[in-house]
């Protein structure tokens, strides 16, 4: 049974103002990350706005079977997540664990479909540069340029957030948290709520919008 | 129960000697080098922050010689570029925004909240070793032949035409973006969750909020900086991205997401100095704060108005006439809170009982240069007028007035400050007043000179002038060489101290705040117990006490 005393840091006077402190933390973390992809969203509205006819071009030409499959992957993760702590709530530490390994499968899951996607796209030449589908508009080079950087850097995110589920699989099976005691859990699921969270803006950004529209 | 009021002595202070301090904790070189103890970190940064303020310093140097004369004899123009690359890059980001945060704020914030560190330890010391490697690929970056884009690394020049180490350059400066990043987040969550019972957000001494606002700044702005930096990196590398034209992306895009941040990242310059001058200018007046809440306002109002004005950096690009009327505007709003804080220190000071000590020294010289930069600020932020001063050394000197004038003086004012509770030992005063005031000479002559030389129509970063300019090139190169003897005093009396000074009590200017009320230097956890706040901060006598005490 994990000890709550012992999860105090020395600086803290008690556990719920440490729980507090790294909430705060978490936001405030979340906070940056959101102006850090903000930067991608607003190079993508500018460049939407400059060139809409390229980019609904360049849109067709994304896998939106892919997307939508990865949606619900994430979704569905987002759920296990949550019933995650929901359960370590209940002191049910097992049926916790258990939630955050299937969080991890469905990460590594996203991650594989990705993977597949990205094989596709390359064969498609849709990486900009000089091997670039000629049939495609210059312009459409930044909506794949942007398509490209904005799902790299959430994969690298979902990435993260996997490898940081393990280490947290790892302390529920060491038996380091109880009902009073699982911060450590709540702030990933933050995060990686946090990650969901883009995704459903890349979703429609990159598949949907325009999608029917010129062709 | 201690209190904020002058300390009274109680019998742990008697037993003072015996007391292990944070410095006498453990002497190894991985007790320094692993530690989490904020006191201990602040002094890593202090380490780090010199040798690249030191670096950076010498290339100022070199410029400076070189713009004795007329022609370009001592430097060729590629290695002057380099020269005020690797200058630009080094202070701004390896001094300037880390100097107060990191060192002061790291040493006194905890002690200035009654906690016994911050909230997150271990990321304050993730947060210096992402800064020194991120400093190590920048110096990676000079020692192999250096960057030549200047610090704003403009675009397409910096993807596509430079043939330099930019890509290093900028891999440094995102590294060391996270370092301010986690050094912000630590600062906003012990604010807000490690205050002493009793420590309102209005008892708070108005150095914290000063940095609290800092530090909103390098959380929301940073970021930014870190993608558009790594968005160049990758155009850069693979030759495809959204800022050269020649790839149908926008180079003004690049400058507005560049000063998004980075004229925010002026007021990360600038508002800890404010904060520091705050504290030193209502201990050395005797007299409280006037108008605290204005003061604690001014620096929230300054965090968020900069963040709506970066487009002044801008006038003469392809921005539109409409958007440069708006950021004009707000750049004139934001002169507002800066006035707030100047008026109420001279408030402050009006029928104080001054006294000259060398802290006070360098904040009234913070107020004064300051008060200069922020003016020829308003010249810069008139539309008309830019036109004329945009790139010219009439920037470079209003600019310098805010980061050096302000910066580094406030930086100074807080290092003399506080060095008793960081030392344990008092500094030479007579050689701290020396210093302080060969200081403000040699700054004012090194940069006053270039408000004139731009306004006569010197462009910056050339290496070579018409012989017309060269009297104030000459002065200004004069006052360098004064400024650099200046710097160069306190290292030296402050080094020496720390063997042969005078022992420090535990409040040797008998200022008021937490962190006078601990040991100088402190234990490891700052208190033997947790103070507990009854009053406002800054209860110095009143007029009314001062008088019946000197009769």
């Amino acid at each position: 049974m994990a000890d709550a005393e012992s999860a105090l840091a020395e600086h803290f006077e008690e556990l719920p103002q440490q729980r507090d402190a790294a909430k705060l933390g978490m936001w405030t973390f979340i906070a940056t990350e959101v102006l850090f992809f903000g930067d991608l969203f607003m190079g993508y509205i500018v460049n939407r706005l400059a060139y809409p006819q390229a980019f609904a071009l360049a849109s067709h030409h994304t896998v939106v079977l892919f997307g939508t499959i990865n949606t619900a992957i994430l979704l569905t993760s987002g759920l296990t997540m949550a019933l995650s702590i929901h359960a370590a709530r209940a002191d049910n530490l097992k049926l916790s664990g258990r939630f955050v390994l299937l969080t991890i499968a469905l990460g590594l899951a996203f991650l594989a479909v990705k993977g597949l996607e990205y094989h596709e796209d390359f064969h498609e030449h849709l990486w900009p540069g000089s091997h670039f589908r000629p049939d495609l508009p210059a312009q459409a080079q930044i909506f794949w340029f942007l398509y490209w950087v904005m799902t790299g850097v959430h994969s690298v995110h979902v990435i993260a957030g996997v490898l940081v589920l393990c280490i947290i699989a790892w302390m529920i099976a060491r038996g380091r948290f109880s009902a009073e005691y699982h911060t450590p859990l709540e702030m990933t699921g933050l995060y990686w709520a946090f990650v969901d969270v883009i995704w459903i803006y890349l979703y429609p950004l990159l598949y949907l919008i325009n999608r029917y529209a010129a062709s | 129960m201690k209190t904020l009021g002058r300390l009274e002595p109680t019998p742990e202070l008697f037993s003072l000697p015996e007391l292990k301090n944070y410095l006498t904790e453990s002497h190894t070189l991985s007790s320094w080098l692993l530690t989490t103890d904020h006191k201990r970190i602040g002094l890593l940064f202090l380490f780090s922050i010199g040798v690249f303020f030191t670096i950076a310093a010498c290339a100022a140097a070199a410029m400076r010689m070189e713009l004795v004369t007329p022609p370009g004899d001592l430097v060729t123009s590629e290695t002057y570029n380099k020269l005020f690359t690797m200058h630009g890059v080094l202070m701004v980001w390896f001094f300037l925004i880390p100097s107060i945060p990191s060192v002061l704020g790291n040493f006194v914030i905890p002690m200035m909240l009654g906690a016994r560190d911050l909230a997150f330890p271990k990321l304050n010391l993730l947060s210096w070793y992402l800064f020194n490697i991120g400093g190590l690929l920048a110096l990676y970056s000079i020692i192999f032949g250096g960057a030549d884009t200047g610090w704003t690394f403009y675009e397409p020049y910096s993807s596509t035409f430079s043939n330099t180490h930019v890509v290093t350059m900028i891999a440094g400066v995102f590294i060391a973006g996270f370092s301010s990043i986690l050094t912000g987040l630590n600062f906003v969550v012990t604010t807000h969750k490690l205050r002493a019972p009793g420590l309102t957000w209005f008892r708070l001494p108005l150095f914290i909020w000063s940095l609290y606002a800092t530090s909103v700044i390098m959380l929301l702005a940073t970021p930014v900086l870190a993608m558009t930096l790594t968005l160049v990196g990758v155009e850069r590398l693979w030759g495809v991205g959204i800022f050269d034209p020649k790839l149908g992306g926008d180079p003004v895009l690049f400058q507005h997401l560049f000063w998004f941040y980075s004229h925010p990242a002026v007021y990360i310059m600038i508002l800890p100095g404010m904060g520091v001058v705050s504290e030193v200018i209502t201990c050395f007046a005797r007299k409280q704060i006037f108008g605290y809440h204005f003061v604690a306002y001014a620096s929230m109002a300054i965090a968020i108005i900069g963040f709506l004005v970066w487009g002044h950096h801008m006038f003469t690009s392809s921005q539109s006439i409409y958007a440069g009327f708006v950021f004009s505007l707000m750049s004139y709003f934001v002169a507002v809170p800066s006035a707030i804080k100047v008026f109420n220190w001279t408030m402050t000071l009006h029928r104080g009982s001054i006294s000259f000590e060398t802290p006070m020294l360098y904040a009234l010289g913070f107020i004064g240069l300051f008060t200069i930069g922020g003016l020829t600020g308003l010249f810069l932020a008139a539309l008309g007028l830019d036109v004329h001063l945009q790139d010219t050394y009439f920037v470079v000197a209003h600019f310098h007035y805010i980061m050096v004038g302000g910066m580094v003086t406030g930086f100074m004012a807080g290092l003399h400050y506080w060095w008793p509770k960081i030392s344990g030992r008092l500094y030479p005063e007579r050689m701290g007043q020396l210093a302080a005031l060969v200081m403000f000479i040699g700054f004012n002559l090194t940069f006053f000179p270039q408000y004139i030389l731009g306004y006569l129509g010197m462009p910056r970063r050339y290496h070579a002038y018409p012989p017309e300019f060269q009297l104030y090139n000459v002065m200004s190169s004069a006052g360098a060489s004064i400024l650099g003897v200046a710097y160069l005093l306190p290292v030296i009396y402050l080094i020496w101290s720390l063997k042969h000074g005078r022992k420090a009590p535990p409040n040797p200017w008998h200022a008021t705040g937490l962190e006078w009320q601990t040991n100088s230097p402190p234990i490891k956890s700052n208190f033997e117990a947790t103070p507990v706040v009854t009053g406002p901060p800054y209860q110095y006598p009143t007029e009314e006490e001062r008088e019946m005490v000197h009769g």
